[in-house]
């Protein structure tokens, strides 16, 4: 497939807030990027259109309950044979920040065993608390099963931005160790929060800005093709969109954000 | 029959409570001998059921697939008839 055949959904609800960038961050890769409500694809629409689905970033339905568990509910109740038919035919669905939400409060992440009836993780309120907005660095730690980073090497350093108030990804303290072992023996773990020389945080604030478990900032499937990050790729896609770029002689064209929808593109290419 | 659920969602021992620490670290600020702060939240389901036993597992089946989040939270219900 070419990538202008492709068709990416960009799924949106009330309180989303990054779908535009997300669209043109596709766009400017020449896909095709459509912006869906969740009332329009459940009255006139199919999920099964598009070769890829992204859950983007905001604060969907006032993050009321616990951030996106609503828009999570919601979906499972009025889409949820089309989601677990896409999900079964491993088309990649992506979930940034309030996606990342979504998609773990659904079960679909990290999803040991297909998509589990109740979360098996959470992401749960900032410590420190409130909401924190910055740049951070996080090192990619897959091993190439991630369909959204296989083409980036692992150990390298990324460069994005985080903005939430509940990012801690954690593990019920019972099942830390065991799923943490599962993360890596599965090749799910795909972000690390780290410093710019690439040590990890180990819970330091704020080059972990959340004091997420182990310094979680993206995890994947066990297929490694449901993806969902904390940070916001769309948000650092271009060269001008980064905090220095007036400090800087000169910066690559790209941000780092590129890599995520890049990769995604180059594996819709290669599977049809 | 009517019920009233007062389902109480509160974070399971051992869990970071962000919010009731900054909140233990204000009251300590105003002068009170506050040990611990723990921050829950109150939902008040109004309901209509055949019975109080079946009031009590439509209110179980809320907190398993909406109100609570089995990594971190637990949850108490209190079910009272409503007149």
């Amino acid at each position: 497939m070419k990538s202008e055949e492709i068709k990416v959904c960009i799924l949106r609800v009330g309180g989303t807030n990054c779908d535009a960038e997300t669209k043109r961050s596709l766009e400017e890769l020449s896909v095709q990027a459509e912006i869906v409500h969740v009332n329009e694809m459940v009255k006139r629409r199919s999920l099964l259109e598009y070769d890829a689905l992204i859950f983007p970033g905001g604060f969907s339905y006032g993050d009321y309950v616990r951030a996106g568990v609503i828009w999570a509910k919601w979906i499972i109740a009025k889409l949820g044979k089309e989601l677990k038919v896409f999900a079964d035919e491993n088309r990649p669905i992506l979930g940034i920040c309030n996606g990342f939400q979504v998609l773990v409060e659904a079960g679909l992440l990290p999803g040991f065993e297909g998509i589990s009836s109740y979360p098996e993780a959470s992401l749960a309120t900032n410590v420190p608390p409130g909401y924190n907005c910055r740049w951070v660095h996080i090192k990619h730690e897959n091993k190439g099963k991630c369909i959204f980073t296989w083409k980036v090497p692992k150990g390298k350093i990324l460069r994005m931005p985080v903005a939430h108030s509940e990012g801690r990804f954690i593990f019920a303290k019972e099942k830390e160790k065991q799923y943490l072992e599962r993360l890596y023996e599965n090749d799910q773990l795909v972000f690390r929060y780290c410093y710019k020389n690439g040590e990890y945080a180990e819970g330091c604030f704020p080059i972990n800005p959340n004091s997420s478990f182990y310094d979680i900032a993206g995890v994947c499937n066990s297929e490694g093709t449901i993806f969902g990050l904390m940070p916001h790729p769309e948000r650092a896609f271009y060269w001008w969109q980064q905090p220095d770029w007036t400090r800087q002689g000169w910066m690559p064209q790209y941000g780092d954000g590129k890599l995520i929808f890049e990769n995604l593109i180059s594996y819709l290419e290669k599977e049809s | 029959m009517k019920y009233r659920l007062r389902i109480e969602v509160r974070l399971k021992p051992g869990h970071s409570d962000p919010e009731g620490e900054t909140t233990a670290r204000l009251l300590k600020e105003l002068g009170y001998k506050v040990e611990a702060v723990n921050v829950s939240k109150v939902y008040s389901v109004f309901l209509e059921a055949e019975s109080r036993k079946e009031a009590e597992t439509k209110a179980e089946e809320m907190c398993k697939r909406l109100l609570a989040n089995p990594t971190k939270d637990s949850y108490a219900i209190v079910i009272e008839e409503e007149k």
